[in-house]
Parts: C-alpha cells; structure tokens; sequence
C-alpha cells in the first residue's frame, strides 16, 4: 500500500485537517470559461466528509432560492483554489442528512464557540 | 523496439489530471528485471529474452544455475518476452528504460479466482422471477431442443469454475514512470489481486 500512498503525496494538498462536519464554509472554485479563468464561491454547510486520501470529498449543502443544493468536492482537487471555514458548527454526528428534511430555522447548526480556558 | 516489464499489483487510487479531472489509476510495483538469457536463431530457433523479477528465499539447483550462468541474483519469477534487441545477460532493466508517460500498453494477469459460479455471475444471463410462486430464481434455463438433437450442444454457457484465468487488458495508457522507486502508474484497472504478478507490454493495437 505505500506505494499507493507514494503516488497519492505528489498531489495531496495539506488535506484541510480543520474543515469539520457543520462547518459553514466558502469554497473557491476555479472557473474555466473560455480562455479566461475565473474564481466562483460557493458557499453552505459541510455535512458529510467521505474517503481517505487523495479520493476525500466534502459534501456541501446550502439553500438557494427555496431550493437545496448539494455539491460534492473532492477536496484535493486541483480546481479548488482553497475552503475557507466561516463560522464552526456544533454538531454530535459524523453525517447530517438530517438536514435534508428540515426547513427554516430547524435546518441550523449551531455555532461552535471557541473554549474558553478559566 | 518491443517493451516488457514485470511487476506487482500496489492497488489503486485515483489521481488529477492537468484539466483538473480525477482519473482511475492502477499503481504497479515494476521491476527491475534482470537479463537471464538471450535467445536466438541459430540455438533456440527463434529471438527472445528471458527475465526474472522478484526477491526469492529459496531456489532449487537448475534455477539457480540459470542465474550463475547469466552472473546474477536468483529472482522468484522468469519470464520470456519476445524480442529483436539484444540486452547482456544480467543486465538490470528498470521501468523508465521501457515506459514513458503517454504510451499505449497492454497488461496481464492472472484474475481474481471466484471459484465455482452461476450463470448469471460467470455469464451474465439474467435471473428468473423472484416471486408469484416462481421457484425458478438463479437457475440455469433451458438446455435447448429435446428430441432433435437429442444432446446439449458443446460450449452451452454453464456453471462451473470463473476467475483465476490469464486475462490482458489492452491499450492501457501510462500515467507515471518512476525509475528510482520502480513505480508505474496506468490508467485503468489491471487483472488480479494486490501483490498479483502482472506482464506489461506494449500494445498491440495503438498505432
């Protein structure tokens, strides 16, 4: 398997350890149109993490006009130009397909707020 | 020139390409293989060269003369590839003396063994129905006409042992060469199991 994992460190990226499940996040896409390239963010709640290695994905989750979108993003991949975490989730699953059936205000995670040491 | 190579199996990944697409790759464990033999014409009636690879614990007497003979270590596997090119006898041939990203190969192997299966895994014939009292589920079906021809015709598609057999997958392109740590990258699957022995060669069909 080493060789394996060999071949796979040549385009690991750092593997963005700190992006969590519930994590409200914003992702930098690279957009090919044409010639020109151009950065697209899309942005929503991570609720599953799938994979090791250079095959991970995040799935992201947000509303978009009524309507829910899911992106799926290997997160290794060389069209994510960097996620960015904008505010924690406090959250006690590992998936949270149980968002997909909640609406409104039920459909939150909430935030996790840093420790703080007395 | 005809290319060869042996290698192990590592597994498989998948990896990016410069369009930012991820693409299915097989990692190989290749060579290097050492130059047992040169055959040709005039001895042995035809031109060829014989290989070995791999680490090997323990080799029997006329084996291991084979290896005195061409001056080097006794390897676990030999192999004969046919070819016009002259190498020396124990010369070491490493992967990237043979492949370069972007050529066409074909790869063997032997397949993973699934022992004795049913038609419909061993040849894709479909099942009957499962239910309304069918009692009739993933059996063979008919074994054809009853008194004309009076016999079942020989090769009617049946159950029996699958797997385990030689198997080349053809026109495989490759991804990677590494020479220094013998790894070979191809796109695709390759037959048989991790740690399975596998022949690479270069195509038949590409141009």
């Amino acid at each position: 398997m080493d060789l394996v994992k060999a071949v796979e460190q040549q385009q690991l990226k750092g593997g963005y350890k700190e992006v969590d499940i519930g994590d409200y996040v914003k992702v930098h896409l690279k957009i090919k149109e044409g010639n020109r390239e151009r950065v697209q963010i899309f942005e929503g709640t991570v609720i599953a993490r799938k994979g090791a290695g250079l095959s991970e994905t995040i799935t992201v989750r947000r509303l978009s006009y009524g309507v829910g979108v899911e992106r799926i993003l290997p997160v290794h991949s060389p069209k994510i130009e960097k996620i960015e975490i904008v505010r924690k989730g406090k959250v006690r699953r590992a998936k949270l397909y149980y968002l997909r059936d909640r609406v409104g205000k039920a459909a939150k995670v909430k935030e996790k707020l840093p420790t703080v040491r007395k | 020139m005809e290319k060869f190579m042996l290698g192990k199996k590592a597994g498989m990944t998948q990896l990016f390409d410069e369009n930012g697409i991820a693409i299915p790759v097989t990692v190989i464990d290749c060579g290097p293989v050492v130059v047992v033999q040169n055959k040709n014409v005039e001895t042995d009636g035809y031109r060829a060269v014989k290989v070995g690879y791999g680490d090997v614990k323990k080799v029997n007497k006329p084996v291991k003369g084979e290896y005195e003979k061409a001056n080097a270590e006794p390897c676990r596997i030999m192999r004969e590839f046919k070819t016009e090119a002259d190498y020396e006898a124990g010369q070491k041939i490493s992967v990237a003396d043979m492949f370069q990203p972007g050529d066409q190969v074909d790869v063997s192997g032997v397949s993973k063994g699934k022992g004795y299966a049913g038609v419909q895994k061993r040849h894709g014939h479909r099942t009957g129905p499962k239910t309304h009292g069918s009692m009739y589920h993933r059996r063979v079906g008919s074994m054809g006409a009853n008194t004309d021809p009076a016999r079942v015709f020989k090769g009617k598609k049946m159950p029996g042992h699958l797997g385990a057999a030689n198997v080349t997958v053809q026109n495989l392109s490759v991804v990677q060469v590494d020479g220094e740590r013998n790894i070979l990258v191809i796109r695709g699957a390759v037959p048989g199991p991790k740690g399975g022995v596998v022949e690479i060669k270069n195509s038949v069909k590409s141009k």
